[in-house]
């Protein structure tokens, strides 16, 4: 999205291309605010709304979640049963780490440390990465070979309840949707460590940080709420 | 999201040379079309919104007048006629095509499908909205101008693949993709998965709409604009975008596990696996009641301009209609179970019945007040105010036959039947698209900088009015008397309003193609529009020529008087001479 050039109108009030300052300092704001912190105020207000729409999203999937585990309560104590604790437990540990990173990594862009600033985007973008390959590796890579899969894939011998399928399916879907989420996270780390490469981000001109950095947050508590829903129950 | 960064070019602030209207080209044609398609200006977008809509709106109204051709006969009609023919052939299904019922369901659901999705829902807000908002706010742009071309890519995105999905012969779902229709139809078949696909894709656009105007709002109007000094054509776009922030994600996870459903079976929705269908209409209905509201507030933000504008009077109880906005937007989220009297349980029916009386409480008020504008207002019968009464009236009709089917006992009976047809043409044609061409008409001038033909103007309205409810009024009676809506046949006692309705349908698109070719004769040879051809007192019409500049005004507006001052204020930008029609007098309404 950065990357439209916005040609002469749509563009904006910078400064002439000789002066050297950092691009944060450079920067003045779209031509429609009045100033920066006009825009920053407006920019805080989508990425507020935004999150609402993401929360919304995954109530759905909680909702689905709370009927059927109403409906059919063995199916998924005994579907629970099969989901290992410590992987999960484990995961839920990084993605709180990961919290605190994308936290000081905000704190790095408000101050201006740039060092610090990417270290902390890098770090998130690995507790991220880990996070994917501790969930492929030990825990959908066996419950696939095992054929605990969603619906009409489901294939695991030793089923004891006729509805497990269905647990399979919320347990696949949830745990989908907020993975592509960590992956779609992954994707702005990347975008945000390239920005703040160029010094992009500085006192007064962070909200690219800040907003990443609180879309990471939700991804992080839908995780804290699917993990002991799934996780937790029996 | 932080879609804002400036690009590498760029002008000293406000040292922007030029002054020219926005539709001024930008040298030869390949680069004036490269300008639009990468414009991030929010009266182009809203422009290019338009025509998209309109294009659109033309191809699920051919849909809809095939399926009244459909209906003249009790039974199959047109068996190797016109649709079996070249339509059947078009998608490969040969003559077997007129035979069977299957592709009456197809063009009736891919009717409903363009209608709601990519026409209603994106209608008022995503052009004239777009056009307007910065406008009427005294801003130079929507707050966040990529997300908003964005938001026309994704639309433009979303309809591909509903092309595609119609290009393999469309599918049968209904528009409200209902399991297990939508999962079980077409087995072996991709194009429901692109049909629901595109319906995904489109709430992507519509969110990035919603969200962009309520920043807007918030964050844009001019220096001494208060909440209550906005036009009420504001209030009702942002009540709308309210309801799309907040509603479409929630349509976003249905259809996501209707595709997971379909592709894996995860059984949600499917009873033989421990699921509920009830449930995919309990979260489709979560997101299309409130959806509802999405389409009709902005038609009803268009008719406060216009009838206060058409009668010169200020608007009566400006809080009251504001606060209504935002009354059915609240509202708009707790009634979404009237549309499952048949399916939930007894105790869910009678709370939502009591709930959905409430719906009716603030749209009421709206309508009572614009009954009370024209009160001794001094009223100009052009061509949009003519539409703007044809909105009370259609409208008022629409809003109460809900409250019949908000009643559970009466429900039972209407529910499915031709009387949910009727219901809900009156409210989103009869409502929403009304209020539409109105304000289109209304408009014109603004965004074009060419007068209509008045004259053909009101003659289209005419044929509009009495075509609509020549279509739609006999199936009031039908449905009360019990046709099934969405059959392709019916029992030889329909036959006479089924044939009066399609007749009706004709008559409604003679209308339609008269404002067509009104605009288009417009555009070749209009009458140039001056600045504020009305009389009206919004920004848009006082601050802003007719076509606006590229940055909207010369200089920041400042608010000095409310919107709707017909009484205390000479409108500015006004010339004698200038009003099409009775010129208002001098100072505002007749009876001072
Ligand atoms: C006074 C306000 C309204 C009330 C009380 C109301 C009530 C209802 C009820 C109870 C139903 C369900 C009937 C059934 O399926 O048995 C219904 C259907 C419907 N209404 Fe309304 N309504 C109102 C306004 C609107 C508006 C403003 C719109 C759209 C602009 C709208 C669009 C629809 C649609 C599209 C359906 C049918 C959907 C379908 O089943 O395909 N309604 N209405
Ligand atoms: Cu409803």
């Amino acid at each position: 999205m950065a990357t439209i050039d916005l040609g002469k109108h749509g563009a904006h009030g910078q400064v002439p291309a000789n002066d050297d300052r950092p691009y944060h300092e450079r920067y003045h704001a779209a031509h429609h605010f009045v100033d920066r912190e006009h825009e920053f105020d407006a920019v805080k207000m989508g990425v507020w709304l935004f999150l609402a729409t993401e929360v919304l999203l995954f109530s759905g999937m909680f909702v689905a979640y709370a009927i059927f585990r109403m409906m059919h309560p063995e199916a998924f104590i005994n579907g629970s049963g099969y989901l290992d604790v410590s992987w999960g437990l484990l995961n839920t540990v990084v993605l709180l780490l990961s919290s605190y990173t994308v936290a000081a990594a905000v704190r790095h862009a408000q101050t201006g440390n740039q060092k610090w600033l990417r270290i902390n985007i890098v770090l998130t973008f690995l507790a991220g990465l880990a996070f994917l390959l501790i969930k492929l590796i030990f825990e959908y890579y066996p419950k696939f070979v095992q054929g605990k899969l969603p619906g009409k894939f489901f294939s695991y011998p030793y089923a004891e309840n006729p509805y497990e399928p269905l647990f399979w399916g919320v347990y696949w879907g949830a745990t989908g949707i907020h993975a592509s989420h960590v992956i779609v996270g992954m994707g702005l780390f990347a975008w945000l460590y390239v920005r703040a490469r160029k010094l992009h981000f500085g006192p007064g001109h962070y909200n690219a940080v800040e907003g990443v950095g609180l879309y990471w947050h939700i991804v992080d508590i839908v995780w804290i709420f699917l993990f002991p829903l799934l996780y937790l129950i029996h | 999201m932080a879609t804002i960064d400036i690009g590498k070019a760029g002008a000293l602030h406000g040292g922007h040379e030029h002054h020219g209207s926005y539709l001024e080209g930008k040298g030869g044609i390949w680069s004036t079309i490269w300008d639009w398609m990468t414009t991030v200006d929010h009266k182009k977008i809203g422009m290019m919104y338009l025509v998209a809509i309109l294009v659109m709106f033309f191809f699920g109204g051919m849909a809809a007048i095939m399926v009244r051709l459909e209906l003249w006969e009790p039974t199959r009609a047109v068996a190797g006629g016109f649709e079996g023919n070249i339509l059947g052939h078009m998608f490969g299904e040969g003559a077997n095509l007129g035979k069977s019922n299957e592709f009456y369901n197809r063009v009736m659901t891919i009717h409903g499908i363009i209608m709601v999705f990519l026409v209603i829902v994106p209608s008022v807000p995503a052009s004239l909205g777009n056009f307007l908002l910065p406008l009427m706010l005294g801003a130079k742009d929507v707050a966040f101008p990529r997300l908003n071309l964005a938001s026309w890519y994704v639309y433009l995105f979303g309809s591909l693949f509903a092309i595609l999905s119609l290009l393999s012969y469309g599918v049968d779902t209904g528009w409200t993709f209902y399991t297990p229709y939508s999962t079980t139809t077409d087995e072996g078949h991709v194009r429901v998965v692109w049909m629901v696909t595109a319906a995904f894709i489109l709430g992507f656009s519509s969110i990035f709409t919603g969200l962009n105007f309520v920043v807007t709002v918030h964050k844009l109007r001019a220096p001494g604009m208060g909440w209550f000094d906005m036009p009420l054509f504001v209030w009702g776009i942002y009540g709308a975008a309210i309801i799309q922030v907040l509603a479409t994600p929630v349509i976003g996870i249905t259809l996501l596990l209707l595709l997971f459903e379909r592709f894996f079976h995860i059984g949600i929705f499917d009873p033989r696996l421990g699921g509920d269908p009830v449930l995919f209409q309990h979260f489709f209905w979560f997101y299309s009641h409130p959806v509802v509201y999405v389409m009709i507030l902005p038609g009803m933000a268009i008719i406060n301009e216009l009838i206060g504008a058409g009668s010169r009077k200020k608007i009566f109880g400006y809080r009251a209609v504001a606060f209504s906005t935002l009354a059915i937007a609240g509202i708009s989220f707790i009634v979404w179970g009237h549309h499952l009297f048949t399916s939930q349980g007894e105790v869910a029916s009678v709370v939502f019945s009591a709930l959905t009386f409430l719906v009716a409480i603030p749209s009421a008020v709206k309508v009572f007040n614009w009954i009370a504008t024209l009160y001794k207002g001094s009223i100009i019968l052009t061509t949009w105010m003519l539409y703007a009464l044809s909105f009370l009236f259609l409208f008022s009709i629409g809003g109460l036959t809900g409250l019949f089917l908000g009643s559970l006992a009466v429900d039972l009976h209407l529910h499915d039947t031709y009387f949910i047809v009727a219901h809900f043409h009156y409210v989103m044609m009869g409502g929403t698209i009304i209020a539409f061409i109105g304000g289109i008409h209304y408009w014109w001038p603004k965004m074009t900088g060419r007068m209509y033909n008045e004259l053909a103007g009101q003659i289209g309205c005419a044929l509009v009015f009495i075509g609509f409810n020549a279509t739609f009024f006999p199936q009031f009676f039908m449905g009360s008397r019990g046709m099934p809506r969405r059959y392709a046949s019916y029992v030889t006692e329909y036959q006479f309003w089924h044939q009066f309705s399609t007749i009706g349908s004709w008559i409604l698109a003679a209308g339609l193609f008269l404002h067509l070719f009104n605009f288009i004769a417009s555009l070749v040879n209009g009458r140039k529009a001056p600045a504020n051809p009305w009389g009206a007192l919004t920004l848009e019409w006082t601050h802003a020529s007719s076509p606006p500049i590229e940055h909207n005004f010369e200089h920041e507006p400042v608010v000095t008087h409310g919107p709707y001052d017909y009484d205390t204020v000479l409108p500015a930008q006004t010339k004698p001479g200038d009003y099409v029609l009775p010129r208002p007098a001098a100072g505002g309404a007749a009876h001072h």
